[in-house]
């Protein structure tokens, strides 16, 4: 299939994977982060751990929008949905994430109607077909999904719906990767940028870790090529003693960013001095929110909601999951009392997630499978 | 550092064998998805209830012994939404997919029946023509519908018309068709492309503005099954691929005859229709259902008669032989990638496809 296959040509991998193998220095480990939940998958649905030399190791970041969430934010949420005039509509993602009392698919066995959509804009739809009920966007995601949800905003104000808010969410991604940088906990040699959030943001906002922190950082597509190439750019720095913000995803990230998309977002929504990210606590201007201009579509504001925190469950390590401290295997409950099929942590959620994509595609001894795929 | 992962994994094979508990205290939407969840209630409360030899394989249908007869006896429910589609409806849907469990345990399918649920106010004519489409079927498939119920409920209490068909059929010749008959050494055959009836629905629905030229493959594989059975006795096992798609089905294998499965992804026929729009959607083809595909294990010398005979038959001119069963690590199956890595392919979880079927 054409603008796919060239992505995923095993050849372009080998002769990649050989470079990269070149570029190592005897005795030294190379550690790199790859910031974006999507890469994650992308890494273990295609097995690209496989082309890596043993001496570099992937660590996986904090950038998976629904394994931020905190358990307070999804009972918040099933707080509105429980009123009885309430539909509340959200990405699929969403739906298994675990609230202190069950996730969005308990919550309709037990009356609300939470509906899955592909689009903000379905909520509208769905808003306009039903006037006589309210219906509530949960808005998640980094700055990549955040323009589609100031877009919807701009619309029902231009409609004038009064049955539309949004339950927003949206996180930013720049504050989660200081909060990694600053913790003492991890030592790491590069960051893979993320692909989606780099459209919008552009690649400027990245240049303070390889400018302050000394970290190279290339910012790189969503195939398995895209990755290797950005592995081996970030070898190719190291190795020459560079650390700067390079692009390989040229083809969509513009290093400006979407200026049109930036603007849509301020018009709509501003920074809150503070917001819970799921494992990595409390981080200042971190999150957006309905800004007051817009506050008549802000479900904070036309509902009442508890706003109550709830500890993780104290078995739970998504949080040094998230900021690479452990590798998913090295979680206590994974694999055991924490599955996909009965999630304790959202890192096992989310296909995006680093627990379910190890759990669901790399959870198998690499070595044994060798010997008997090859022999 | 490996040998502490190991001991993580070891442990994790462990735990999933253990017998399944159903922690939910309410019927959710994971439960009917045909993957993880629906094996966990199905064994936790139906198994558990009804527990007997004949439904204890758990396979497509039951096979009975009466008198000196061999029969198969299965049931199927149709929720589809919407009732009718590109390349089909509720009602041939409602007779190939019963057709199709009791082929693949190896019996031809002689009588069906059928149940209609109808909700206040649905069409007549509409269902005239869910009533024809299933004839048509049944007819093809050289079968006859022999009985039946219908039963309305009140407006809002279904969604327009539920349909429940059961076959019978008889056993011919003594092969033991089984997932548990699957060894070592055998080959898994695919009849066809996979993917198409659950994209189509997908797309039937109207709720993601994409636009494919896709049509269902619901199709009776009784007459396909037959010539398959006629050119090999090295047949060990057959299951169509219906909710949870192929993935679900190379899992049940790997679990219950405790053999690994190791898949070719280059060698998985799909539509490019089918990739596309699974790729914009981020779902994997290995997991969507398909209406009018089987999966087959067959033993490793006998491969190149059964993908003849499947080719030979105008529903399996794409078959392929897409993997085989090793005795390593058993209950995993193992997926090469395209990529030239290797992964696991494990049972769905979550519903990315409500009421496809």
């Amino acid at each position: 299939m054409r603008f796919v296959d060239e992505f995923r040509d095993a050849d372009k991998a080998r002769a990649l994977a050989s470079k990269i193998a070149g570029l190592c220095e005897p005795g030294r480990r190379y550690k790199f982060m790859e910031v974006c939940g999507g890469h994650t998958h992308t890494i273990y649905k295609h097995g690209l751990e496989d082309y890596l030399p043993e001496q570099v190791q992937l660590v996986h970041g904090p950038g998976c929008p629904v394994c931020v969430i905190p358990m307070g934010r999804v009972d918040d949420a099933i707080h509105i949905a429980r009123r009885p005039e309430v539909i509340m509509t959200s990405f699929g993602d969403m739906m298994r994430v675990p609230g202190s009392g069950g996730n969005f698919f308990d919550s309709n066995a037990e009356g609300t109607t939470i509906r899955m959509v592909y689009s903000p804009l379905d909520s509208l739809k769905l808003a306009r077909q039903n006037p006589d009920k309210q219906v509530v966007f949960m808005a998640i995601g980094f700055e990549t999904t955040a323009p589609s949800t100031a877009m919807t905003l701009l619309r029902a104000a231009a409609e004038g719906l009064d049955n539309f808010s949004v339950f927003c969410n949206h996180v930013t991604i720049i504050p989660a990767i200081k909060a990694i940088l600053d913790s003492p906990d991890l030592r790491l040699d590069g960051f893979i940028g993320p692909g989606h959030v780099s459209t919008v943001i552009g690649c400027r906002p990245y240049e303070f870790i390889a400018g302050s922190y000394g970290k190279p950082v290339v910012v790189a597509g969503f195939e398995p090529l895209d990755i290797l190439q950005s592995i081996y750019m970030l070898m190719v720095q190291l190795h020459e003693g560079r650390s700067e913000v390079e692009n390989q995803y040229s083809r969509v990230v513009p290093w400006q960013g979407n200026p049109v998309a930036l603007k849509v977002i301020n018009q709509t929504m501003q920074l809150r001095p503070y917001f819970e990210w799921r494992g990595l606590g409390f981080i200042s201007h971190s999150a957006l929110r309905v800004r007051d201009d817009y506050a008549s579509f802000d479900a904070e504001a036309r509902f009442e909601v508890p706003g109550v925190r709830v500890a993780d469950p104290k078995a739970c390590q998504c949080g040094e999951v998230l900021k690479g401290v452990l590798k998913p295997w090295e979680c206590k409950v994974f694999g055991t009392a924490c599955t996909p099929e009965t999630p304790i942590g959202t890192c096992m959620v989310s296909p995006e997630g680093a627990c379910a994509a190890y759990y669901n595609f790399g959870r198998f001894s690499r070595k044994r499978v060798q010997e008997v795929t090859i022999g | 550092m490996i040998d502490r992962e190991q001991q993580v994994l070891d442990r994790i094979e462990r735990a999933r064998r253990r017998p399944a508990k159903v922690r939910e205290e309410r019927i959710t939407l994971s439960h009917g998805s045909g993957g993880k969840a629906t094996h966990t209630l199905i064994e936790a409360v139906f198994l558990d209830a009804f527990g007997n030899p004949a439904l204890a394989p758990l396979e497509d249908a039951a096979r009975l012994r009466i008198g000196d007869a061999r029969l198969a006896l299965t049931t199927d429910s149709y929720v589809v939404s919407p009732l009718f589609f590109p390349g089909g409806d509720i009602g041939d849907l409602a007779v190939n997919g019963t057709v199709n469990d009791l082929a693949v345990s190896g019996a031809t399918p002689l009588y069906l029946t059928c149940g209609f649920i109808l909700e206040e106010g649905f069409p007549i004519a509409d269902l005239t023509r869910i009533a024809a489409s299933m004839r048509a079927a049944a007819d093809r498939a050289g079968v006859m519908i022999v009985t039946g119920d219908t039963k309305v409920v009140q407006r809002g209490k279904a969604d327009g018309c539920y349909v429940n068909t059961a076959g019978v059929g008889v056993v011919e010749g003594s092969a033991e068709l089984g997932v548990a008959a699957v060894q070592p050494g055998d080959a898994i055959l695919v009849s066809g492309p996979i993917g198409e009836h659950g994209v189509t629905i997908m797309l039937a629905r109207g709720e993601l503005d994409i636009e494919a030229d896709l049509v269902s493959d619901t199709a009776p594989l009784n007459g396909l099954v037959a010539e398959l059975l006629a050119s090999t006795s090295g047949v060990h096992a057959m299951r169509d691929a219906t909710r949870g798609g192929v993935a679900t089905i190379l899992n049940e294998i790997a679990t219950d005859a405790q053999v690994s499965v190791i898949v070719d992804e280059h060698a998985i026929p799909v539509k490019a229709e089918v990739r596309g729009a699974s790729e914009l959607l981020g779902i994997d083809p290995l997991y969507v259902a398909c209406e009018g595909r089987l999966v087959a294990a067959v033993a490793g010398d006998q491969v190149d008669a059964a993908l003849a005979a499947m080719r030979a038959h105008p529903l399996g001119t794409q078959a392929a032989v897409i993997g085989r069963v090793e005795a390593d690590q058993p209950g995993m199956v193992l997926l090469n990638t395209a990529f030239g890595g290797t992964r696991i392919v494990d049972m769905l979880v979550g519903d990315p496809l409500p009421r496809i079927c």
